[in-house]
């Protein structure tokens, strides 16, 4: 059983893969992007990775590929021009996938297959395992990784972030501290004629 | 329950730690100082400096120590690699601050971000793990990346922050692919492990494991720069303001070149005769390419990136011979290499001002009339470089052709001095500019004390040491002997 749905899962992958690159439209691509995401998150459920799995939706497919979606929309991307490359480039990137397939050959031919990872079925599951890796034997890593992401957090700001003169804002305590004589002037006139 | 590490560890982190608090502190005071207050932020960046550094002796170690599960090593090696590239870093911000503030870039962020690509710098070199080394890596580019970008109303920065960003993450990709082979092999992340599990590999692994060597070999070359991998570093070295330049050139060379050692001679010393040859190789396109490009640049900050690149193929010279007095040679070299980068483009820093940037050879074109006494400075920092008797850089071009013709590869000497010689020429005609040509520039020379003084004894100590080579080579050889 459990053979038949990784076969589907894979198949499904595979397909998707392919249509990423294949298909003309971005905006398809990207979608078949999250099938992808959602196939492989699948096949990592059927090995008892449902942490990874989880994180590979709620992440990949929740926040990155929905920012990609809008960056693709916003861009005009032009379709003509990204068809014209691609019989030039198509030599090219045929010998680079042959090269790559053929060292990929090479290396596993000599590849003692049999030590496969054993499957753990083992009874705490999967995300308690993770957190004690990472907070135990992983800290010092999980710290670091933590002070790349404060790093990309800072460059971002420092890099877009443009303080301008005119930028115009609220001052929450003049706005509380408001008279009505400051906004509303009451005239006296006298009536005039309408004509 | 195993927690991974011991009380003790925290000791052997401690500059660490120290440094990562204090950049998270700047970061947030800065955002509260007032304009007048700015300065503070400068002096408590070099004060976590000093800070660190002082911490760094205090924990000097008196033989190899590991912490946190084998992932960090504190040994000699190491601890003079960290204190050069401390030290460094000061002297990189003392002579930016007056360059960055003319130009409206002296900001917090600019000594954040430098405090954090120096955290990324002590991580790599105090690594004993993969990971670690990839992380350490990842935490110094990134915040490299963003300083060369800093300069947001410059079209040439952002050009070369986006070469630089997109050649780096290629070659960390590289990096990170070879790795993964390597784990893939031997089933370890641990330096020391993969060392011993690669020593009594079977002669099958061993197609795989060169397989991996390669991809680490190229990703390695391209952080420091050796041909045919350099391709960015003309463009960024010219493209990003020369402050930021003088940074990536210096204190990350050293921290690539901690990660060439703790790699290839740590990890994968038993494969040596394959990743050899590689090195031969790239080390003689380097010296050619570098010398000889050189020779054809106008601007004085892309012949120094190709001067770079001439340098990064004498350093490959000490370690491709395979021992450990190559390897001293090699630290020498790279320690006295930063010593006249940071003096080259300090000179650089030193003659620019409002609105003028003195990065054309012709702007060094009388400096003796301006100032005969930074003429000299940089008639020292000239020699040196080209590797004139009896300088530092010399020494340290003696001592790595003396490892090289004792390992047996004479013709790659020959070939070395042969491509020093035309070196010699670009060098030998800024001295040129500076004493026999007459100056258009009239301008005097104006500049903090703090960095003529420093910039001074930069370049004495340049001499200083080259006068007494005996004491630096010593301290590289000691802290060699305890690696093994």
């Amino acid at each position: 059983m459990i053979k038949i749905l990784f076969y589907f899962f894979a198949l499904i992958l595979i397909f998707a893969a392919t249509r990423v690159v294949t298909v003309r439209n971005p905006v398809h691509a990207a979608l078949f992007l999250i099938l992808a995401f959602f196939s492989s998150a699948a096949v990592w459920l059927l090995l008892h990775a449902e942490f990874l799995a989880i994180a590979l939706i709620l992440v990949y497919v929740g926040a990155v590929m929905v920012l990609f979606l809008f960056v693709i929309m916003m861009l005009d991307v032009n379709l003509v021009r990204l068809r014209e490359g691609f019989t030039r480039y198509l030599p090219v990137g045929i010998l680079v996938s042959a090269l790559i397939l053929l060292q990929m050959v090479l290396v596993l031919r000599y590849w003692n297959t049999t030590e496969v990872i054993a499957t753990t079925m083992v009874e705490i599951p999967n995300t308690t395992l993770l957190g004690m890796a990472l907070y135990t034997t992983y800290l010092y890593p999980f710290e670091i990784a933590a002070a790349i992401l404060l790093v990309a957090m800072i460059a971002a700001i420092t890099l877009t972030m443009r303080a301008r003169r005119s930028n115009k804002y609220q001052k929450p305590e003049q706005q509380v501290n408001v008279r009505r004589a400051d906004r509303v002037r009451l005239v006296k006139m006298l009536p005039e004629s309408r004509d | 329950m195993n927690l991974g590490f011991e009380s003790t560890d925290i000791i052997t982190l401690l500059p660490e730690i120290f440094l990562l608090t204090m950049a998270c502190f700047i970061l947030v005071v800065d955002v509260y100082l007032p304009e007048k207050l700015r300065h503070l932020t400068y002096q408590l960046a070099q004060g976590t400096l000093v800070g660190t550094l002082l911490l760094v002796i205090s924990i000097y170690p008196s033989s190899l120590t590991l912490a946190m599960d084998n992932m960090f090593i504190n040994d000699a090696m190491g601890a003079l690699l960290k204190l050069v590239i401390l030290a460094i870093v000061f002297v990189v911000f003392l002579y930016s601050r007056s360059y960055l503030q003319v130009r409206n870039i002296l900001k917090g962020e600019y000594f954040v971000l430098g405090l954090f690509a120096t955290l990324g710098m002590l991580i790599m070199v105090s690594a004993h793990n993969l990971l670690i080394i990839y992380l350490g890596l990842e935490l110094m580019s990134l915040s490299l990346y963003a300083m060369v970008a800093m300069h947001r109303d410059s079209a040439q920065a952002a050009e070369a922050a986006m070469k630089y960003f997109i050649l780096g993450a290629l070659a960390s990709g590289m990096l990170l692919y070879g790795m993964s082979i390597l784990y893939g092999v031997t089933g370890n992340l641990d330096l020391a492990a993969i060392a011993t599990n690669i020593s009594d590999a079977d002669s099958n692994k061993h197609t795989a494991l060169v397989f991996g060597l390669v991809f680490i070999v190229i990703g390695l070359a391209f952080k420091l720069g050796a041909v045919p991998f350099h391709m960015w570093i003309p463009d960024v070295y010219q493209g990003a303001p020369t402050a930021i330049t003088l940074f990536i050139s210096s204190a990350p060379k050293i921290a690539a070149f901690a990660i060439l050692m703790r790699l290839l001679v740590d990890g994968l010393s038993s494969l040596y005769v394959d990743w050899q040859g590689m090195l031969i190789l790239l080390s003689i396109l380097s010296m050619a390419t570098g010398n000889i490009i050189a020779i054809a640049q106008t601007n004085i900050k892309r012949m120094f990136a190709y001067s770079t690149i001439s340098h990064v193929g004498f350093l490959m010279l000490g370690v491709l011979s395979a021992n450990q007095a190559g390897y001293a040679a090699s630290l020498f070299y790279i320690i006295t290499y930063s010593l006249m980068g940071l003096g080259g483009f300090g000179m650089i820093l030193l003659l620019s001002r409002v609105g003028f940037e003195a990065e054309n050879l012709d702007d060094f074109k009388g400096l003796n009339e301006r100032s005969p006494w930074y003429a000299f400075i940089m008639l020292i920092l000239m020699l040196s470089m080209a590797g004139v008797p009896p300088l530092l850089g010399f020494w340290a071009k003696w001592s790595v052709l003396n490892q090289v013709i004792q390992a047996g590869f004479i013709w790659l000497a020959v070939l070395a001095v042969l491509f020093a010689v035309i070196g010699a020429f670009y060098y030998l005609r800024i001295i040129k500019l500076m004493y026999f040509d007459k100056s258009e520039d009239r301008t005097p020379i104006e500049a903090n004390m703090d960095m003529k003084i420093t910039l001074s004894i930069n370049g004495l100590i340049i001499l200083f040491l080259g006068l007494m080579p005996d004491m630096l080579m010593a301290k590289c050889l000691k802290v060699l002997q305890v690696l093994i």
